[in-house]
């Protein structure tokens, strides 16, 4: 009886309860806030957060698969949802005539999205992961440069003839009702605005459900070991590169389904939103939540985007108290007293298990 | 030893260089089946280099490693494992964020078969091999006496818990020789008794060769049917606990002059 209770702790104690938590979080969150906007008692300006907020969770979910369980610092997630938006701008502007169903279309141009964020994550993952802490953190940097200067200098038009490509200048001539899907540094114009609150909070339990059955699971298992010793982890036939690239995979394919549904939220998109500073404003979202927290990477980043806009009557201090915040709650969540309370649920099982 | 044993490594004038150093060199050693050997030297004598290259973490300068007959030239760390050669390491290097149970599952990672797809899916064959896989972990942690701790960090177990971790965490690779690196560093001799006798119970139970480094005199004559003595990367000596003990050359190296 004792040893059975042991199996159970040892495979569903924390993980499930976790697990549990976030679900309901999501779930409870979507329910509140639909029934809020439909009701019309959600100001504009909320109203037009949701998607968004949804986009940054989902990103978020996936570099902390990537940051905080596979333990390597990725830099570029601008970049792999800078792919995703400007992809999955084009595929639903291709699409506008012959699929009419906008949630039909608006899915279609995700999966298309994350497709091709996935072929840049394993081309990238090949080179990059070879390296390891900051050198992989310049690389990763640098692709989200490269992606973002690729797409300011690229003009696609579609026309009724098919594509019309061209770099660096415009040289699209396009026929009669053609239409320009990018068009250099000024992004993407005129898009349907097709995203849902609905997809993004679907997609949102989708991402978790994927990253925690992967953490728990022969492959969250190996992913985890090459994160605590690197060494040990090949001297019991786990192929390293192999398992990294995993993580980074399907980091990059939420991160580029994150920007098909933030891309498709606005009428008007430049190459220019998907920075340097978006990456490391994701990556804040990570670390403040916690490494490897996925309910607390949500709070965080619902919190975080939310809070610039909830300081703007104070104006000119807006940012100002924005960093004030931020370093506050990094030095509470790591005081050891407020750290105490928070766990001391978990303490006391372990304190328990060890006299038992 | 007898003839009759299969050979299950046999290393052929193996050596290593750094640069213009050279770590260990012209080293040959035969392990039968069911065999403990150990492995003993002076510090800096090479044997943790030894093992670092019949696991390939080093690549080898010269010489050539048959396992199980077949030579290991062209295989991997990773290459290694599979063929049936496992390790523990001198400084414990466990996964110390996950459970004890998650430490001997990653053990059993090339043998669980089902794909990142099913897991996601919680496909019937992710449940049946997790179920599966889990009891064979537990079975092992057993006989570890850690089965008790399974749902614990593996950081916050005690210090020869967490040998024995290691040890279980190599077993579940299934392996045909276990390399145990000074398996009794840092233990007190009634741990060290403790330790011998699941040294022997492993190989008993198993039906596996061990080949282990230990200074802990005690425990080396005590389960080594032979033992290898190496000293400035040079095989120094090779023979019964009794002909070690015996041998001039052994105890200069050991003592001096």
């Amino acid at each position: 009886m004792e040893k059975k209770k042991n199996i159970f702790a040892a495979l569903f104690g924390e993980g499930v309860r976790n697990r549990t938590f976030s679900f309901i979080i999501v779930i409870a969150a979507y329910i509140i806030l639909e029934s809020m906007r439909r009701s019309g008692s959600l100001s504009s300006l909320f109203t037009g957060l949701l998607v968004p907020i949804c986009c940054y969770v989902i990103a978020a979910i996936g570099l902390n698969l990537n940051v905080g369980i596979s333990g390597e610092l990725n830099l570029g997630q601008a970049g792999f949802m800078s792919i995703g938006a400007f992809t999955g701008i084009s595929v639903s502007g291709c699409l506008a005539s012959s699929l009419t169903n906008p949630t039909l279309r608006l899915i279609v141009s995700i999966l298309v999205a994350m497709l091709v964020a996935v072929i840049f994550g394993l081309i990238i993952g090949v080179p990059v992961l070879k390296l390891q802490g900051d050198y992989l953190a310049i690389v990763t940097l640098a692709f989200g440069q490269i992606i973002m200067s690729l797409v300011t200098n690229m003009y696609l038009g579609f026309d009724e003839n098919g594509f019309q490509f061209s770099f660096v200048e415009n040289r699209t001539k396009l026929a009669k009702g053609g239409k320009m899907l990018l068009s250099g540094p000024m992004g993407a114009n005129g898009t349907d605005r097709i995203s849902t609150f609905t997809v993004g909070a679907v997609m949102i339990v989708l991402a978790l459900l994927v990253v925690y059955n992967i953490m728990y699971s022969k492959s969250g298992r190996a992913i985890m070991a090459a994160r605590d010793n690197r060494i040990a982890a090949e001297s019991v036939g786990i192929n390293i590169a192999r398992t990294k690239m995993l993580a980074f995979v399907i980091s990059a394919a939420m991160a580029g389904a994150a920007g098909a549904l933030y891309g498709l939220n606005y009428k008007t998109l430049v190459p220019a939103k998907f920075d340097f500073n978006t990456s490391i404003l994701i990556l804040v979202f990570v670390v403040l939540g916690g490494l490897g927290n996925m309910t607390g990477t949500i709070i965080a980043t619902v919190v975080l985007v939310l809070l610039p806009e909830l300081l703007r009557p104070i104006a000119d201090y807006r940012m100002l108290t924005y960093a004030i915040i931020l370093i506050l709650t990094m030095i509470i969540t790591n005081n050891p007293v407020v750290r105490k309370f928070f766990g001391g649920l978990k303490l006391r099982r372990d304190t328990a298990g060890r006299e038992a | 030893m007898s003839d009759s044993k299969l050979i299950v490594l046999d290393v052929k004038d193996l050596g290593i260089d750094f640069g213009g150093l050279t770590a260990v060199n012209d080293f040959c050693l035969q392990i039968y089946e069911k065999e403990i050997v150990g492995l003993i030297g002076p510090n800096g004598a090479g044997k943790t280099t030894v093992f670092n290259m019949l696991t390939k973490v080093y690549q080898p300068s010269r010489g050539q490693i048959f396992f199980c007959g077949e030579d290991t030239a062209k295989k991997t760390v990773v290459d290694m494992n599979k063929a049936g050669i496992a390790r523990t390491f001198q400084n414990i290097r466990l996964f110390s964020k996950l459970s004890v149970l998650d430490n001997v599952m990653t053990g059993f990672h090339n043998s669980i078969t089902y794909s990142p797809v099913s897991a996601v899916l919680r496909l019937p064959s992710f449940r049946a091999q997790e179920r599966e896989f889990t009891k064979k972990a537990m079975e092992l942690l057993s006989i570890f006496g850690l089965e008790d701790q399974a749902g614990q960090m593996a950081a916050n177990l005690p210090y020869g818990a967490q040998r024995r971790l290691e040890i279980a965490r190599a077993m579940a690779t299934n392996p045909k020789l276990l390399l145990l690196d000074e398996p009794a560093a840092g233990m007190n001799p009634q741990e060290t008794e403790e330790l011998m006798d699941m040294i022997r119970l492993v190989r008993d139970h198993f039906g596996i060769a061990i080949l282990l480094i230990e200074h802990d005199m005690k425990l080396v004559m005590g389960i080594c049917e032979r033992i290898t003595v190496l000293n400035y990367g040079m095989l120094l000596a090779e023979g019964t606990p009794d002909e070690i003990q015996n041998n001039p050359a052994v105890v200069k190296a050991y003592l001096g002059e």
